[in-house]
């Protein structure tokens, strides 16, 4: 089932190293900036302790489910945003006439190692939060310490498929998808505190990004939602995810019918 | 005799915006298929020809299943291409001439390799199949080489190759000849020749080069506008259209511009008169032989049968 996928990604991953130096130039580049950004967010916490009501090992929390997820959704699936390239020059008619999902194929296809730094980052900043943080244990805490980075992998996921999908209808669609996309991932860092009015309930209920981090992490410190959402609310960020998965699913297969290719 | 492809009233509308001032933009649909009637049954080498934006592309791409119709019907090997895609991509080979199915940075052989594992073909048919490309197309040369340091020439050999491997049921080929040099163009054909020959492929073809059509396709089926306006022999289309043979002769005096000849018609005088191209309509050579015996001084004479282009060209122009 997945064999012929990692054909083509490890083809895809040859072909990337042939061209050796500027791979190890990038590699390099993108280990730097990953560690300079673990460097910004200690700082950040050690000077500003309290946010929304929160003092700064809680944030971490937040924080560190969201920093694991969104670079884990983003190298998965991050590069389908490139379908806006294959849709505008009508290379997606090469990967519609093999016998293997259209997603599946862009996702290998694409598939860039340089993003495997930022999620080992992510998965350091989650233990650490893991450990400085005022987690209350208890046998369904530790079911969702691993469901929840894993959920808010999926919804952004979700996100990102979502977010492709827009060239199929719109082809000068251009950046629009990245700025919902990386919108996101700051929003999720933030305790939902900090927003506030319709904004807040669009975004942080409305569209579920309460789920990805904000919610599982109250959860874990035994934390009611100031907001006032129930407690069991807090522990459904793996349906919320699951839910995403599938509107983002019908997305695709709804925009595939759209696709028109190009005239030449 | 099954039909391997079948159309029925097969259409797709693509909507165009046009600026029309700053902020305001008008709507309008191009039918770039409008009611496409096909059949194409086993074995059958399809030429599938028409002027620029014809829409010959546009029912290719609803066959393989990248586009879907906007109305009709359309089956191929009994599956309906959209909803069943990736059944259907196991069962065709395609080549599009301006576009590669071929991995950019990699070999060709490695290309080929890691096609049997996306179609998931067992390596002794990989292997024999390959082998018998390799030895057509003469593979070897540049097996090695990777595919973005290809020729356009190579690489359509290479594509043409990719597209069997798995040994499909229907070969697909949009413009497969296009830029190729005479030999590379006779390489090919000399491939779908074979192919034809063998009878267990059906194949439709799309060209812009009639030449390609004369050597291979029995069967011509010409669109325009999105419709078909003929379907059948390339005989039946010189019929249709009452192509007329030639007979050009050369001449010792100069061409009596008076001269008389029921049933022929005189389209070119050339070399100050001493080379006249005659079209025969309602008359015979040897008639026509007849006549100019006995009133000008023949020096030398061939006859021409009617030419593929001409009958083409004089439908396109006939819209
Ligand atoms: N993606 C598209 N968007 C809008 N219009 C399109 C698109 N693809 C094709 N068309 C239009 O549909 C018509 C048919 O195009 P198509 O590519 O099928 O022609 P064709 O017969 O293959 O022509 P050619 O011989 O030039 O390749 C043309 O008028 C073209 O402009
Ligand atoms: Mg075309």
């Amino acid at each position: 089932m997945v064999e012929p996928y990692l054909r083509l990604l490890v083809a895809q991953v040859r072909g990337q190293t042939q061209y050796r130096a500027s791979f190890v130039v990038e590699l390099v580049f993108s280990t730097l900036m990953t560690a300079l950004d673990v460097v910004t967010v200690f700082v950040i916490f050690s000077v500003n302790d309290r946010l929304g009501g929160f003092g700064g090992t809680e944030v971490l929390m937040i924080v560190g489910i969201a920093a694991f997820g969104f670079p884990a959704a983003d190298l998965v699936v991050g590069n389908v945003e490139r379908l806006r390239v294959y849709v505008r020059t009508g290379l997606l008619d090469a990967v519609l006439v093999r016998p293997l999902s259209a997603l599946g194929q862009l996702v290998a296809m694409d598939f860039s190692v340089r993003r495997a730094g930022r999620v080992v980052q992510g998965t350091a900043l989650y233990v650490v939060a893991l450990v400085v943080a005022p987690v209350v244990w208890s046998p369904g805490a530790v079911v969702l310490v691993v469901l929840a980075p894993l959920s808010a992998t999926v919804f952004f996921g979700a996100i990102f498929v979502v977010g492709a999908t827009v060239a199929f209808w719109w082809i000068e669609s251009g950046e629009i998808a990245n700025a919902f996309t990386y919108g996101g991932r700051d929003f999720t860092s933030y305790p939902m505190t900090v927003f506030s009015g319709l904004f807040r309930r669009v975004f942080a209920y409305g569209l579920g990004f309460a789920f990805v981090a904000y919610l599982p992490a109250l959860a874990l410190l035994g934390r009611s939602d100031p907001i006032g959402a129930p407690d069991w609310l807090r522990w459904c960020s793996p349906l919320v995810a699951l839910f995403a998965a599938g509107v983002a699913a019908l997305f695709w297969r709804t925009g595939i019918r759209h696709y028109r290719s190009t005239g030449s | 005799m099954t039909a391997v492809i079948k159309t029925s009233a097969l259409r797709k509308d693509f909507t165009v915006w046009h600026k029309t001032g700053r902020l305001r933009r008008q709507r309008r649909v191009v039918s770039a298929v409008d009611g496409v009637d096909l059949t194409v049954t086993e074995g059958e080498l399809l030429g599938y020809i028409g002027p620029n934006g014809a829409g010959k592309s546009t029912t290719l791409k609803m066959m393989t299943g990248i586009l879907s119709p906007s109305g009709g019907q359309v089956s191929v090997c009994g599956l309906t291409p959209v909803p069943q895609r990736t059944t259907l991509a196991l069962r065709i080979g395609v080549v599009f001439g301006q576009r590669s199915q071929l991995w950019w940075d990699l070999p060709l052989s490695e290309s080929f390799s890691l096609l049997r594992h996306v179609y998931r073909v067992p390596a002794a048919d990989h292997a024999a199949r390959l082998r018998r490309c390799r030895e057509l197309l003469d593979l070897d040369a540049f097996l090695a080489t990777p595919v973005r340091q290809l020729s356009l020439g190579q690489r359509m050999r290479g594509e043409l190759t990719a597209a069997l491997l798995h040994g499909p049921k229907v070969l697909f080929l949009d413009e497969p000849t296009i830029g190729l040099d005479v030999l590379s163009k006779q390489a090919v054909r000399g491939f779908l020749a074979e192919l034809d020959a063998r009878g267990d492929t059906t194949v439709v073809l799309t060209t812009h080069d009639l030449a390609d059509i004369e050597k291979l396709c029995r069967r011509l089926v010409v669109i325009d506008h999105g419709r078909v306006v003929h379907d059948g022999t390339v005989a039946q289309l010189h019929a249709a259209y009452r192509s007329r043979r030639r007979v050009v002769v050369d001449l010792d005096a100069p061409w009596p511009a008076d001269l008389v000849l029921p049933g022929a018609s005189v389209e070119r005088v050339e070399a100050d008169g001493l080379r006249v191209t005659i079209a025969l309509e309602d008359t015979t050579a040897g008639e026509l032989l007849g006549r100019l015996a006995g009133s000008v001084a023949l020096r030398d004479l061939s006859v021409r049968e009617p030419e593929i282009d001409d009958v083409i060209a004089r439908l396109y122009a006939g819209r």
